[in-house]
């Protein structure tokens, strides 16, 4: 399964010499899927996945590295996030399941695509930290009332379109994983326009979406990062 | 930034020979169609291809940036059309969106045609006569389209640009374009897994990413003036 993402993020590569037979081959196989690309479905393929994408972004790998870990903690909390609030009985109302059904899922293959795609490039995945959804209890009603929970998912989504926007510059000189993050950065302002929709607020704040630097993302993030006990003060 | 202006100044300096004006004014006046039957004699064998064979995007950041100044001024037309008289049995709530979302792209269209100074396309010339103004499913499925297509066309778009001022201001507006489309698709199929469906959103969770040849054609229906985009950067 890694093999394939590989082998899509090498695809998705734009330098001239990355237009291996090899990879285009194995895109053109992926694409027969009809463009719904489903991880378990896919046949295994060469595994020089691996080697390519390291050289397609070989002068910027460390902070390529650095931006994908930061982008796949922010998956990790969304995806966390609602799994805990599908588990939570009562909490989604029947007629809103579909939307966080689907949500959820996009979140966890954002989660595998990065952990793949940072192994891929030569770094190790950070661990998922322990959250604390409740942000250190001031959310405390966030898996019992609806209201609460919809309030951090909109927080939670239009971060995410912020952070993304604000690391894409880091990507610049990797067609591949600039195009990858963009793509997902789409997908999280879709979430964010649904969200914002159930909560009965308009799905934008306005024509331009404003990007947000890393430390601020992790100032808004860090409440919900559960801390070690003996860090904590 | 450099690349910009340089195609910039250079487009400028190109427009101080008084072609382009002596053109536009003589278009203005006589109007495509008399010009085509009467007028060819009397201009420059470059500008007679200029003005019938349609525009060029031009290259580098200038042709991103003008293919997507294209793809703003096909939505903002739209929606101009859609709010100038809405279809019947419109809500309220969606009479509103509808006019924000006409504002955010007149918007867009504005900041890139600001962007690009001297070197943006001409206005283009557009047909919605597929359109069925006065019907909902009509205009929210075109809308929809349009959005989708925006998306990835930006998406695909992003890694053509060099600068990372250009690629920045991409992103501020594409993420626009994806709540409009999850919007749409949300008034179209409420409730749904509709607004990041799986046709639009792949099993890795990323968005459609299409190529200006794909997005072209998409929106070939709904625009008159032809496009040459072959100078674009390529994928």
């Amino acid at each position: 399964m890694n093999t394939q993402i590989l082998d899509l993020i090498g695809n998705l590569g734009t330098d001239g010499a990355s237009a291996s037979t090899t990879r285009r081959a194995a895109f053109q196989q992926i694409a027969k899927g009809g463009g719904k690309i489903a991880l378990a479905v896919l046949t295994p393929l060469a595994a020089t996945g691996c080697a390519l994408v390291g050289s397609a972004i070989a002068p910027q790998t460390g902070l390529a590295i650095e931006t994908l870990q930061f982008a796949l903690l922010l998956e990790e909390l969304e995806h966390g996030f609602y799994v805990e609030a599908l588990k939570a009985p009562g909490l989604i109302p029947s007629s809103d399941r579909a939307v966080f059904e689907q949500i959820s899922k996009q979140e966890g293959a954002h989660v595998t695509f990065l952990t793949t795609g940072i192994t891929g490039i030569g770094g190790a995945p950070q661990a998922a930290p322990q959250f604390d959804f409740t942000g250190g209890g001031k959310y405390r009603d966030v898996f019992s009332n609806y209201r609460t929970f919809l309030q951090l998912s909109q927080t939670f989504e239009d971060t995410g379109v912020k952070a993304y926007k604000g690391q894409a510059t880091n990507l610049i000189t990797s067609s591949a994983l600039l195009t990858a993050a963009l793509r997902i950065h789409s997908v999280e302002a879709r979430h964010a326009a649904e969200i914002r929709r159930l909560r009965g607020e308009k799905p934008w704040t306005g024509a331009f979406d404003e990007p947000l630097s890393k430390p601020q993302v992790m100032a808004m993030v860090s409440p919900f990062i559960r801390r070690p006990a003996t860090s904590s003060t | 930034m450099d690349e910009l202006k340089t195609a910039i100044q250079s487009s400028a300096a190109h427009g101080s020979d008084g072609f382009a004006v002596r053109r536009r004014s003589f278009l203005k006046f006589a109007g495509a169609t008399i010009l085509a039957t009467t007028a060819a004699g009397l201009i420059p064998r470059q500008l007679w291809a200029q003005a019938t064979a349609g525009v060029n995007l031009g290259s580098g950041d200038v042709g991103v940036l003008n293919y997507a100044y294209a793809l703003e001024q096909l939505e903002a037309a739209f929606y101009t059309k859609v709010t100038a008289s809405f279809y019947s049995g419109i809500n309220s709530r969606e009479r509103q969106y509808l006019t924000e979302i006409r504002d955010h792209e007149v918007a867009h269209r504005s900041f890139l045609k600001g962007a690009l100074g001297a070197a943006a396309i001409p206005n283009l010339q557009v047909d919605f006569r597929t359109v069925n103004f006065s019907s909902r499913q009509s205009v929210l499925t075109t809308a929809k389209t349009f959005e989708d297509t925006g998306v990835g066309a930006y998406n695909g778009a992003g890694q053509l640009l060099r600068d990372p001022n250009h690629l920045l201001a991409a992103g501020r507006i594409v993420s626009v374009e994806a709540r409009h489309a999850a919007m749409l698709r949300d008034l179209l199929a409420p409730r749904s897994a509709a607004f990041a469906g799986d046709d639009i959103v792949d099993g890795f969770g990323l968005g459609a990413v299409m190529r200006p040849s794909e997005v072209l054609h998409v929106v070939a229906p709904y625009i008159r003036t032809p496009i040459n985009a072959d100078n674009l950067p390529k994928a």
